[in-house]
């Protein structure tokens, strides 16, 4: 079916951009990841991989900063906090499509809104919120998850309600706009049928949202690995992947080992991405 | 079952995302400076807003999500299209559809970053071969390339969401009835994309107005400062007059995705109920 009207130009342009402004400045920081740092952290054009061996040698930075462990708790954060937006943003994103025209330009808008506010700003507020001398301390305290004093940040949970608050829009968008077209008639048919409502979603809903759930997932958990600015501020002192890396291109003045750690995110992120994309192919119906 | 357990999550969604604001908006109003315990009543903080460098952040802030967003969204579409509709060699679109999940897939720090160093190693290029552009290192322009660089992928992804779920038939359809390639993109698929393409733009105008990393690492001064990178560098000390500024940007975005949720509403061609 490839006719003259079907052709690639309308994509040129903007795929000229990603790979002059964006696959360019990747492979010049993968090279500078082989490169050595001079003493007063310049970058050496001279071969090396002792910045990659650092990443899996633990204890050569000293406890806190090991890198393994950091990468497996940024990761886990990230995925806890990317299925809770899923699971969260999956009926939302229903009930916005299940309105009249008014629920869905409000429901939607009301998802966007949050994102126009700084990440710091509403961070801040789950900071006051949770705080020891905050609005919820009592509230917890009756329930008898804190003591009296005590607050409901820093904590594990504090830091995880924090991060799916941040992303729960990456995930609603996509999924909104795939589940505002699905295709009713096959729903009606398969209740007329006396499919069981599991039944239903499985076998007749599903199917039509899957690639939106995959672009949900992907969009989610990207932005989710590099946050570290949450856990900062509502977790207990631990360090995540994007603050060590912020550190070798700042106070620590390592751009080499900055590079090499920016690159293990490139590949985990490409991994991910691999994953998602053959199973997009594959429900389009294209090789 | 199903309405009642959807509008729960839609409630604890909306808590999520609303409770942070609104301790935000209400603690901008209180007489104690440092947030966390009410102290009483105040509108203090709002009257220190007047400040030139909160007034030219905002603006700053401003200009560069709608150019970049006026600039990424006819891209972005184009990209959508040209992607997932054309007949491209396997090897080919898998290259292609590469680069346009690249910006999805590396997370902020690490674009920014990047982007940052070749601005610096082309500058310096540059300079050896006797062409000296300083704007190239910081500002809003090497910023708002690097917003339309990661705009143009989402809202292709957003337009090609919903261009997936169009099948081949409208087009077979349309050619029966002798359309011409112009008229079927403009009559039958463009209404069809509308929706997502509005939420396309949002998302990219949103991407703008939110980033932290890659205004922060080209930022060459006050003349460039934008409203994230302000309050970031000013929450420690400000106090609450960043929690009064916090409140502003927080109405200002209310009306602002207001208006865009009505212009993104369903055109009739468009809607299917």
């Amino acid at each position: 079916m490839a006719d003259h009207h079907r052709s690639i130009w309308p994509a040129l342009p903007a795929l000229a951009i990603i790979a002059v402004f964006l696959a360019l400045p990747l492979a010049l920081v993968s090279a500078i990841a082989f490169c050595q740092h001079g003493a007063y952290g310049e970058i050496e054009p001279s071969f090396t991989l002792d910045n990659l061996a650092r990443l899996w040698s633990p204890g050569v930075m000293g406890g806190r900063a090991d890198f393994p462990p950091i990468l497996a708790r940024s990761a886990v954060i990230a995925g806890v906090a990317t299925l809770a937006a899923v699971a969260l943003g999956l009926p939302l994103a229903f009930w916005i499509a299940a309105g009249g025209p008014l629920r869905r330009a409000l429901g939607l808008g009301l998802v966007t809104v949050p994102f126009c506010t700084n990440l710091v700003v509403r961070t801040y507020g789950w900071v006051v919120l949770l705080s020891s001398k905050g609005p919820l301390a009592p509230i917890a305290h009756a329930l008898g998850l804190i003591g009296p004093y005590e607050g409901l940040a820093p904590s594990l949970g504090a830091e995880l309600i924090g991060t799916i608050s941040s992303v729960l829009p990456f995930a609603v968008l996509p999924l909104y706009a795939s589940v505002e077209r699905l295709d009713r008639s096959l729903i009606d048919a398969a209740n007329d049928l006396y499919a069981s409502p599991p039944r239903v979603f499985r076998h007749a809903v599903l199917p039509q949202i899957m690639p939106g759930l995959w672009v949900a997932t992907v969009l989610t958990f990207v932005p989710a690995v590099g946050l570290f600015l949450v856990s900062n501020m509502l977790g207990q002192n631990h360090m995540l992947i994007g603050e060590l890396m912020q550190q070798q291109f700042g106070v620590a003045r390592d751009w080499p080992y900055g590079a090499a750690i920016g690159l293990v995110l490139v590949l985990l992120s490409l991994l991910g991405l691999a994953v998602a994309a053959r199973r997009m192919r594959a429900l389009e119906g294209l090789p | 079952v199903t309405g009642a357990f959807r509008a729960i999550a839609a409630l604890v969604a909306f808590g999520l995302l609303y409770l942070p604001l609104l301790a935000v908006a209400a603690y901008s109003f209180n007489a104690g400076k440092y947030g966390y315990e009410w102290k009483g009543f105040t509108l203090h903080w709002y009257g220190q807003l007047g400040d030139e460098r909160i007034i030219a952040a905002t603006w700053h802030s401003l200009a560069l999500a709608a150019c970049s967003t006026t600039v990424a969204t006819p891209l972005g579409t184009m990209l959508a299209i040209g992607l997932k509709r054309a007949a491209w060699r396997p090897r080919s679109r898998a290259l292609a559809e590469g680069l346009v999940n690249l910006p999805i897939v590396t997370p902020d720090i690490t674009f920014a970053a990047a982007l940052a160093a070749f601005f610096l190693v082309l500058r310096q290029a540059l300079e050896a071969a006797g062409v000296r552009l300083d704007w190239l290192t910081g500002g809003l322009l090497p910023m708002g390339i690097g917003h339309v660089t990661f705009q143009v992928s989402y809202v292709a992804l957003v337009v090609a969401a919903r261009l997936a779920a169009i099948g081949p038939e409208q087009e077979e359809a349309a050619r029966d009835l002798y359309a011409s390639s112009w008229t079927f993109h403009r009559r039958v698929l463009l209404p069809q994309l509308m929706p997502a393409i509005a939420a396309g733009a949002i998302m990219a105008f949103i991407l703008s107005l939110d980033d932290f990393m890659v205004a922060f690492l080209l930022n060459n001064g006050p003349g460039s400062l934008t409203l994230p990178v302000l309050i970031q560098s000013s929450t420690r000390n400000q106090g609450a007059t960043i929690l009064a500024l916090s409140t502003l940007v927080f109405a200002g975005a209310v009306v602002l995705v207001g208006a865009f949720a009505m212009l993104a509403r369903p055109s009739p061609a468009g809607d299917h109920r």
